[in-house]
């Protein structure tokens, strides 16, 4: 009952803002945080096409939640890299004390 | 407008919303994270709307009860106060938003697209069993490649992030 | 159905919340003041009646809301209005799974005695879990004070640490009920279990007589160390002392919510007693049998009063719920007056000393819990197929 274009375009939309935040803001934490949201719409994005065609149950290239398996791997990915990112967040705050990406922008033109 | 249509376009509605309110609230970085909390947890909503019980609990408790919370952590710690746009951003910005804004219009105003309508769900769609059943036969090389990567990613986190000891 | 449900969250929020958790107030005054050997609160009265203190509870709403609220200079006002929210919020959601009394047939009408059943139960507790961090964070945040941002970091580290250890504690018992739903959980409790069963799976003959020593199949029963952890980790995922290192009142004052007067403090207050009783209800459902009554099932109970005494099965099905309800009241008084118990008898762990228990002793303890669990499942089922 739920359209999946509707569900496809709130994805994009989302990726776009997220896009959008990685471009825009200088502080790193929020450029962190925007990458959290486009993976968020990509996750939204294999939920969607996972209900709408879930694998048939007696294939035996795998289960009828591909899709929901991809956003659990997709999740613990997001995980790790934030566990790292900020972890280089902090370091870059002892270096430079300040996470304002123009002040770390040494090797641009 | 079943109920279920209903609530997945008050849910899309604020999860593209506070979205936006993420990536706009300049003065307050804690405030950004609290707009990410509730697009995590919309999302979650739709999830449950689309019938993923298992992947909309496993969202709110690592994306929003986890990470979010790391984020505010390091905010904290580092006692970071306000922020501002980079210069020229915020013309692009707006631009953006004005095309972002009539994107979403036509979306909404272009009703179906030739895709066939949602099928009825499959008996027993979203039941946690069966994804735990593929999880550990089918894919149990990627739950344990995930547990390696999360170990070096904890390794390298520690690392990263100790204190030089003189 | 609709009707149904919100009959059940009134009835919870009217009783369970409304009668139990100002209670809660009066035992932690009166059962400390016992501990100690002292009175304890006994002043406030109406008309010169005071009731053993039990009127304390009602004088603290009335001295909570005719105090000002203060919002210290420089504080966010919009995130210090909602932490307490975000605080309570959870505590009282989280009564929307427990169940407090089994399913029942009157007829063709079928009641259940729990405001929703989701197939997901136990991860629901989780997330509203997770959730609760923020409440904590934003009130240390937003108070522009050095003592409650401290709290504040003490208090997420320390949840969402425990948050982990939580949900290991409890795969055993997934693994022993085969289910996540807390209603299920507690059904299957409902019964008894052979104490010396072992036996015959193991060795093949069973021991003479073993028929008669049959124990209740409570889950404290089948994961005695996943009681313990879990009892453990709720306490501190709650920051009930001895974890009450972010409120540490003697150590940063009063922590997270120093900044905090008249009713958002009395949220903060509030919530932490119906968390109190979360943690009951939980481990009641969990551990110790639910709304069951030990050695009696439903049906012996409904055939007892239905048909031995002669009142009807529909009269004897009320009967039913109302015993039920009452073991599971009973069985969560039980549990509050452990939790307080411990609130004051051990002393407030030291940070590190919280964090060593955490991430050292009970995480490996917990995955070698899930470890023994699986192999003993795997021997019993094994060899009995």
């Amino acid at each position: 009952m739920i359209p999946l274009d509707h569900v496809i375009g709130l994805s994009a939309l989302l990726f776009t803002i997220g896009v959008l935040g990685v471009v825009t803001r200088r502080n790193l934490i929020v450029i962190l945080m925007s990458i959290e949201l486009m993976l968020n719409a990509v996750n939204l994005a294999f939920v969607g096409f996972n209900r709408m065609w879930p694998a048939d149950a007696a294939s035996t290239t795998g289960s009828a939640y591909d899709g929901q398996i991809f956003v659990l791997m997709v999740i613990t990915v997001a995980a790790a890299e934030v566990a790292v990112g900020l972890a280089i967040v902090i370091s870059m705050f002892r270096n430079r004390d300040s996470v304002d990406i123009e002040e770390v922008s040494l090797l641009r033109w | 407008m079943t109920a279920p249509l209903v609530l997945f376009y008050l849910f899309a509605l604020l999860a593209a919303g506070s979205a936006v309110a993420m990536v706009a609230s300049v003065r307050n970085t804690v405030a950004s994270a609290m707009w990410l909390v509730v697009t995590m947890v919309s999302l979650a909503v739709i999830y449950v709307l689309l019938g993923a019980y298992l992947v909309a609990a496993i969202q709110i408790m690592v994306y929003g009860g986890a990470i979010v919370v790391l984020f505010l952590f390091v905010v904290m710690l580092l006692n970071l106060r306000s922020d501002d746009f980079g210069p020229g951003r915020q013309r692009m910005l707006k631009l953006a938003a004005a095309l972002l804004g009539l994107f979403a219009l036509v979306q909404l105003l272009r009703g179906g697209g030739g895709l066939p309508p949602m099928p009825v769900a499959p008996e027993g769609y979203g039941g946690y069993a069966e994804l735990g059943i593929a999880l550990y036969t089918d894919y149990v090389l990627l739950v344990e490649m995930a547990s390696l990567l999360l170990t070096a990613a904890i390794v390298g986190a520690l690392i990263l992030a100790k204190r030089e000891v003189n | 159905m609709l009707t149904v449900v919100l009959i059940k969250s009134v009835f919870i929020l009217a009783v369970i919340i409304g009668a139990i958790a100002p209670v809660i107030t009066w035992v932690e005054r009166k059962q400390s003041a016992v501990m100690q050997d002292r009175i304890g609160a006994n002043r406030a009265d109406i008309g010169g009646l005071t009731v053993i203190g039990l009127l304390h509870p009602l004088a603290d709403v009335f001295k909570l809301l005719s105090k000002e609220d203060v919002v210290p200079e420089g504080a966010n006002r919009v995130m210090h209005l909602i932490a307490p929210l975000i605080a309570a919020a959870p505590a009282i959601v989280a009564f929307a799974v427990i169940p407090y009394g089994g399913v029942y047939q009157f007829g063709d009408f079928e009641l259940s005695l729990v405001a929703a059943n989701p197939d997901w139960g136990l991860l629901y507790i989780f997330c509203i879990g997770s959730l609760a961090t923020y409440g904590v964070v934003m009130a240390g945040w937003a108070s522009n004070n050095n003592w409650s941002l401290l709290g504040g970091l003490r208090a997420s580290a320390q949840m969402i640490s425990y948050e982990v250890t939580l949900g290991l504690s409890v795969v055993g018992i997934f693994m022993c009920f085969q289910t996540l739903q807390l209603q299920d959980m507690a059904i299957a409790q409902d019964q008894t279990f052979r104490l010396l069963g072992f036996t015959d799976v193991l060795f093949g003959f069973s021991i003479p007589y073993s028929d008669w020593i049959r124990l209740p199949a409570w889950g404290v029963f089948f994961q005695p160390l996943g009681f313990l952890f879990f009892l453990t980790c709720i306490m501190a995922e709650n920051k009930r002392p001895p974890f009450d290192m972010p409120e540490g009142e003697s150590e940063l004052i009063a922590g997270y919510f120093l900044e905090y007067s008249g009713m958002r403090f009395g949220l903060f207050f509030m919530a932490e007693f119906i968390e109190v009783v979360v943690i009951a209800g939980l481990m009641t459902t969990i551990f110790l049998g639910g709304w069951a009554v030990p050695w009696a099932s439903t049906e012996s109970i409904i055939w007892f009063f239905g048909t031995k005494v002669g009142l009807g099965v529909g009269f004897a099905t009320g009967l039913c719920v109302l015993i039920h309800f009452a073991t599971f009241m009973a069985k969560v008084v039980v549990m509050i007056w452990v939790q307080m118990l411990m609130r004051w008898t051990l002393p407030r762990f030291r940070y590190d000393q919280m964090m060593d228990l955490c991430w050292k002793i009970i995480l490996p303890l917990s995955i070698a819990n899930i470890f023994v669990t699986g192999f003993v499942i795997l021997l019993v089922n094994g060899a009995s197929s």
